[in-house]
């Protein structure tokens, strides 16, 4: 599945721009409808192109992506006036400039920034819902036929799912950007699964390995002056190597000692 | 019409160089990609894309200078390490390939961005261009670009040939491959090669992100039309110049448009009409054809009633009205007339005012239908045990599809039989 | 009590069951009744429909024709009488989770949307991971296992379903001997109890000890009925006799020339 989510970062992006062009702000409701539609719709299509057209999965996810990664690249150049959004912000996002866009109360005193009200609540939205349908999205990720067999919806929790992926591009796009958010989506569950074989601990782990692949990255890039985004990308990507190498339970060193002493 | 013509007289040095540049990037690139399609490895190309970023930026870095021959290899060593980090990574943990391959293609690309964002920020003056691998630059290509891109297109076109049944052996059956003592692993590693190869020539036209499309998208294209992997490589090919034609097209008629995006758009357009359109395997095909096959199942259907409706008499060619044909079989009265209609034009059937009667070809044709119907009704309760209660239904549908040739081996299994599990006559 | 199970209805009623694959039929026909309270036996050679015919049963595939119903319902109103014990190879068995969270999920189907599992849920798991012999594993890490184990722990999660008809896809398939008679001494006490347990199985040898009835498949339904009666030396040459050629070329004309099956 982790490409398909791959796959939604990047096809939100005319979502984000028709939203952008309907509202004419960077109204975050309507930028996560948009997402959101076109989140659901690049899953719907990816298994219309693989159940219906015969096209296998691997392909069917990069005909899709592309295609709607082109068709909002250019809606981007088509009303390049209207929009404002440009390629680079696309790709890497601006997480430097998020104090800039304070939400201001009535009586002018400055609240918090947006996008931490906007990823705050995203936060929450989804802590709630992993909460509540724990047992679901457990069950029908781990065996989704047994899922099926004893009456649960399989496809409804896979599109929740996803939902919940379109959710979090979008709310992240503007800080980190739609290609930087996958690093964001894959690499810490990732790393968190080569540290723990326990499926809460490993939501809570991959969690705190975002946290500290964030704070890292930020300091890296203002060593070097460089994407906020990327850096932290980059650290995730250190963060792997490093429970590659050294997990306890599951690391690379591990693995040869054991091998070693038998 | 005049941006048309001005465009394809090609007397601008500039739509020449974009033009032909798309063109030889899309065309080879389609090459390659069509064996990643086939081995079913469609986002390796991806991740290869992302991951020559940071080499690109390690290259200029390195070498203080935009010479693209650093450049190249820079991208090369990435792409190629992280091919080889998706490998490591699969086979020495728990982690599936396709995580891998997010991983590895998410984390590379960010370090690349790190690096760019770094290079753009440390005031280098001859920094400016680099973020073209980003996006792609295919409207400012120049004469020295073209070089390079014509040296790699003919280069990869020239080992697509020579290596040609090597690859679609080792796509095809790799273990097989390995039998018949072929280097597998050398074959393995040149074709990697040139996947890495397209990507780097090919990101500078489309970009990072939709280099994928280029790869990949015309080889779907391609497979609906043949199954014929020859016919398969030409069909890429073709789809893939004519969308870097295209695409340069668009982005000269509107210069504010991105050739790359649309060069994309172009192909999956392309993708999406084949897959509505094309033959045998299109979803229009498909739904025409059902709907001849409903025709015909219904004008037999209309043929077998009136054969039935004689078989009493043992006279078949008696005239009769639309409602007697109903009252045996519910026919939809209107699609009825036009079965009628039907039958009347091909000669089963003769009208004379409201009545209808069948024809010596019409009482044959029902005849057949007949007897398939009773032989495969006997066939069921015979040979596949089923109750003789439940075998109409299935033969009601077989009856209109059987070829001759299983009709002669069902009357030769059975023996030529006299009569159906429901004591009627098998008319031969 | 005498009266109740004079009418009792059939555990498993299969009606003129038609599955396409690609449109080509897998099953072509199948007509049976399965009374309640015994073990049951899918025998058949490889590509014969066997795991094809419970998943369908399950609802798990679409079918093209017929309809199927159990303790006389259809399926989606018995659902929590009914029980599944998929391939042990259709779960990722690396996915973090211990014996226990799998069995629990045994308990899912009967908790409902926003209810976590209560301390009564973890007995019942607890229990019948006992009953599998697998109480120590408990919090075992299922990568841990071997394939008995495993598959002791599927059979634990079907248990702790408490359901009354089982279907079970090859639990055999790679586990030790031992684990082979613990398992189907536990499936013996089950139908003693009067469930009913379909498995499907593939060893001809331990046929006629373990079950009671047997189901001859092989596309069309060869046979089904006690297994003294129906596992005869004449049914199983026929059942294993090789395919009926004209049967599947037709069913490759259909799939080839796509003609409407039955829609």
């Amino acid at each position: 599945m982790a490409l398909v989510s791959d796959a939604i970062s990047h096809a939100v992006l005319p979502g984000i721009v028709l939203a952008f062009l309907f509202s004419g702000s960077r109204d975050s409701l309507t930028m996560v409808v948009g997402a959101g539609i076109l989140g659901l719709l690049t899953t719907f299509l990816i298994e219309f192109f693989h159940k219906k057209a015969k096209l296998q999965s691997d392909a069917a996810i990069g005909v899709v992506f592309t295609w709607l990664f082109a068709i909002g690249v250019v809606l981007i150049s088509l009303f390049a006036g209207k929009v404002d959004l440009d390629q680079d912000c696309v790709l890497y996002g601006e997480i430097a400039y998020t104090p800039l866009d304070m939400i201001i109360l009535e009586n002018g005193n400055l609240l918090a920034p947006k996008a931490v009200v906007v990823m705050t609540s995203v936060l929450l939205i989804i802590g709630i819902i992993i909460t509540l349908f724990y047992k679901e999205l457990l069950l029908t990720s781990f065996d989704p036929g047994y899922a099926t067999a004893i009456g649960f919806s399989t496809a409804f929790w896979h599109y929740l799912l996803m939902g919940m992926v379109s959710a979090t591009t979008v709310a992240s796009f503007e800080s980190v950007g739609a290609i930087l958010v996958v690093a964001l989506l894959i690499v810490p569950p990732a790393t968190a699964y080569l540290l723990t074989d326990n499926f809460k601990r490993m939501l809570w782990l991959s969690s705190l390995i975002g946290v500290i692949a964030s704070a890292s990255g930020y300091y890296l890039a203002v060593w070097m002056d460089g994407s906020i985004a990327a850096a932290i990308a980059t650290m995730s990507g250190v963060l792997f190597a490093g429970a590659f190498v050294f997990s306890p339970t599951h690391g690379l060193l591990k693995r040869k000692l054991v091998r070693a002493m038998n | 019409m005049s941006s048309f013509t001005e465009f394809f007289s090609f007397a601008d040095p500039n739509v020449r160089y974009v033009t032909i540049g798309a063109v030889l990037i899309t065309a080879s690139s389609a090459l390659v990609g069509t064996f990643t399609f086939l081995n079913k490895k469609s986002l390796l190309g991806d991740a290869i894309a992302h991951a020559v970023l940071p080499g690109i930026c390690l290259g200029f870095l390195l070498s203080g200078t935009k010479n693209p021959l650093y450049l190249i290899l820079g991208a090369f060593v990435t792409g190629w390490l992280s091919l080889y980090a998706i490998q490591y990574i699969t086979t020495k943990s728990r982690i599936k390939e396709d995580t891998a391959i997010g991983l590895i293609l998410s984390v590379f690309f960010g370090f690349g961005i790190l690096l760019l964002t770094y290079i753009q920020k440390s005031g280098n003056a001859n920094q400016s261009g680099l973020d073209h691998f980003l996006f792609g630059k295919a409207a400012s290509m120049v004469a020295a670009d073209i070089i390079t891109f014509s040296v790699v297109a003919v280069c990869l076109m020239t080992l697509t040939l020579l290596f040609f049944k090597e690859f679609t052996l080792m796509v095809f059956d790799r273990n097989y491959a390995v039998a018949l003592g072929l280097p597998v692993k050398k074959l393995e590693l040149l074709l990697t090669s040139m996947i890495v190869l397209a990507v780097v020539v090919g990101i500078q036209a489309v970009g990072v992100v939709l280099m994928a499309a280029v790869l990949i998208t015309p080889a779907a294209v391609a497979r609906f039309w043949t199954n014929s992997i020859r016919i398969m490589f030409v069909v890429a090919a073709i789809t893939g110049a004519f969308s870097g034609l295209a695409g340069a097209y668009i982005s000269y008629t509107a210069p504010s448009m991105p050739t790359g995006p649309w060069i994309v758009i172009v192909i999956s357009t392309l993708a999406l009409a084949s897959f509505l359109l094309a033959p045998t395997k299109g979803v229009l095909n498909r739904f025409l054809k059902q709907r001849r096959f409903r025709r015909t199942i219904q004008d037999e259907n209309v043929l077998k009633v009136l054969y039935q409706l004689g078989e009493g008499s043992k006279n078949f060619y008696i005239h009769r009205y639309a409602e007697e044909i109903i009252r045996k079989r519910n026919f939809n009265k209107q699609s009825l007339m036009r079965s009628i209609q039907r039958l009347c034009r091909q000669g089963y059937l003769e009208k004379s005012g409201e009545l209808c009667s069948l024809t010596e070809e019409g009482k044959n044709r029902a005849k057949r239908v007949v007897k398939i119907h009773r032989l495969w009704e006997l066939y069921l309760t015979t040979h596949v045990n089923i109750a003789p209660d439940h075998v109409h239904e299935d033969a009601d549908t077989i009856e209109h599809f059987l070829t001759p040739e299983l009709e002669a081996d069902l009357e030769r299994i059975l023996n030529y039989p006299v009569v159906d599990p429901h004591k009627a006559e098998i008319p031969y | 009590m005498e009266a109740v199970n004079a009418v009792k209805a059939p555990a498993l009623e299969v009606h003129d069951l038609t599955v396409a694959f690609d449109r080509k039929p897998v099953l072509w026909n199948i007509d049976l009744e399965i009374p309640q309270g015994k073990l049951v036996g899918i025998i058949g050679p490889n590509g014969a429909g066997k795991s094809t015919l419970i998943k369908s049963i399950m609802g798990l595939l679409p079918l093209s024709s017929g309809y199927c119903k159990l303790f006389d319902e259809s399926i989606d109103k018995v659902r929590h009488r009914i029980s599944y014990v998929p391939q042990r190879e259709s779960v990722d068995w690396d996915f973090p989770v211990s014996v226990l969270d799998v069995v629990m999920m045994g308990r899912y189907g009967k908790l409902g949307l926003l209810k976590r599992p209560r301390q009564a849920d973890i007995d019942v798991a607890m229990d019948c991971l006992k009953k599998v012999g697998m109480e120590s594993f408990a919090n075992r890490q299922i990568a841990q296992l071997s394939g008995g184990q495993q598959q002791r722990t599927f059979l634990a999660r079907a248990l702790a379903q408490q359901a009354d008809i089982y279907f079970m896809d090859e639990p055999f398939a790679g586990v030790d001997a031992a684990t082979e008679k613990a398992i189907i001494s536990l499936l013996r006490t089950m139908t003693a109890n009067n469930k009913t347990v379909i498995v499907v199985h593939h060893d001809l040898q331990s046929v006629s000890t373990y079950f009671d009835w047997v189901i001859l498949l092989n596309t069309r339904l060869v046979a089904y009925g006690p297994t003294e009666r129906i596992f005869t030396q004449e049914k199983l040459q026929e059942t294993y006799g090789g395919k009926l050629t004209l049967l599947s070329d037709v069913g490759d004309l259909i799939r080839r020339e796509n003609f409407p099956n039955r829609e």
